[in-house]
């Protein structure tokens, strides 16, 4: 006669987790939205300075980045000198045109105008490298920059 | 016997493998967006440069130390945003009736002629060119915020941020034209000897 067996009495219900991986992936989904991956592996050391006055650098698909430090630990092979990168390798000044060039042809033409050039520099860097690069860009006619930096005092570095 | 039924996937590991990618893109999530200081480089351009007066004209230079001579004086970085905020605001030649400075005949004329010229050598570390940048970038700021303040209440920084907000609920266009009438006032001109 189990059939009319009684219920047991008392005891808590166990919580029902069946929507746990409906919730998961929820939030999965929401990360994988909102991911931004690094899009380039530095071999220099870019330890911004710091800068109060900031301006946001929205519109992450209209900038381009130059980056230029020390190599870092593994590249020492490289020497001690601040380098230029773009893109993922070790680069000239002279290979700035190109690169800029490469980066307008990929864009939509209307959108060529709003370019900017984020400039990604050590804060460890002379400023010899840095005037080499923005007489470069003035040469290529790509004159919207930012000097990209972390926000906070420039008093306290 | 009763017809035995395809025995059930069990799905409980499913909220394991789900956490293991969500911790994934947690991790590789970077959801900051980029600041920094933005500039207009000058196109290059075989132009006569303009006579300019020496006294509109306000010299910061910095050597291959780090060291900072503003006006033929040594000075330190703290004390660049005064010294750029009193030769800006000086109103020498009387035409500038907003400026509150000492109208020194020998400083600038007016806001609209006072230029800064900033000189830096190949040795100069980046850092500290971008501080200097950025005392120079805050004299402006200072002093356009000060405008506006008087003039609409607002402080400039507070007005650009609501044009580029969309959610603000006043009138765009007349905003702009009141941020166009500060930047006329008091026009960034940091020229870079190279």
């Amino acid at each position: 006669m189990s059939k009319f067996k009684k219920k047991k009495e008392g005891g808590v219900p166990a919580v029902n987790t069946a929507a746990l991986p409906d919730i998961v992936f929820m939030l999965l989904f929401f990360f994988m939205v909102a991911t931004v991956m690094r899009q380039n592996t530095l071999k220099i050391e870019n330890n911004l300075p710091f800068a109060d006055q900031v301006e946001k650098l929205d519109k992450k698909d209209l900038v381009m980045y130059i980056y230029a430090g020390k190599p870092s630990d593994n590249y020492k092979q490289y020497g001690t000198q601040a380098r230029i990168q773009l893109n993922d390798d070790f680069a000239n000044v002279s290979d700035i045109a190109s690169f800029i060039a490469a980066e307008r042809a990929s864009k939509r033409e209307e959108l060529v105008p709003f370019l900017t050039t984020a400039l990604k520099v050590d804060g460890e860097t002379n400023m010899g490298i840095v005037g080499d690069i923005k007489q470069e860009l003035r040469k290529v006619n790509a004159l919207k920059i930012n000097y990209t930096t972390k926000k906070g005092s420039v008093t306290n570095q | 016997m009763s017809k035995r039924a395809a025995p059930e996937v069990n799905a409980g590991s499913m909220a394991d493998i789900a956490f293991l990618l969500l911790i994934f893109f947690l991790v590789t999530t970077t959801i900051e967006v980029d600041s920094g200081l933005n500039r207009k480089l000058p196109p290059i351009e075989e132009t006569e440069p303009p006579i300019i007066k020496q006294k509109n004209i306000f010299t910061v230079l910095l050597n291959g130390n780090d060291q900072l001579l503003v006006e033929d004086e040594i000075m330190e970085v703290k004390d660049l945003r005064e010294a750029a905020i009193a030769f800006l605001d000086n109103g020498g030649d009387g035409s500038c009736d907003f400026c509150k400075g000492k109208r020194d005949p020998e400083s600038s004329d007016n806001p609209s002629k006072a230029i800064i010229s900033l000189k830096n050598e190949r040795e100069t570390t980046y850092k500290t060119y971008i501080a200097v940048q950025n005392e120079l970038v805050a004299a402006y700021n200072v002093l356009r915020n000060k405008r506006a303040e008087a003039l609409y209440g607002k402080t400039f920084t507070e007005m650009e941020a609501n044009v580029n907000d969309v959610n603000w609920p006043g009138n765009k266009e007349r905003l702009k034209d009141q941020l166009e009438k500060i930047k006329l006032d008091y026009p960034q001109k940091l020229s870079e000897v190279q």
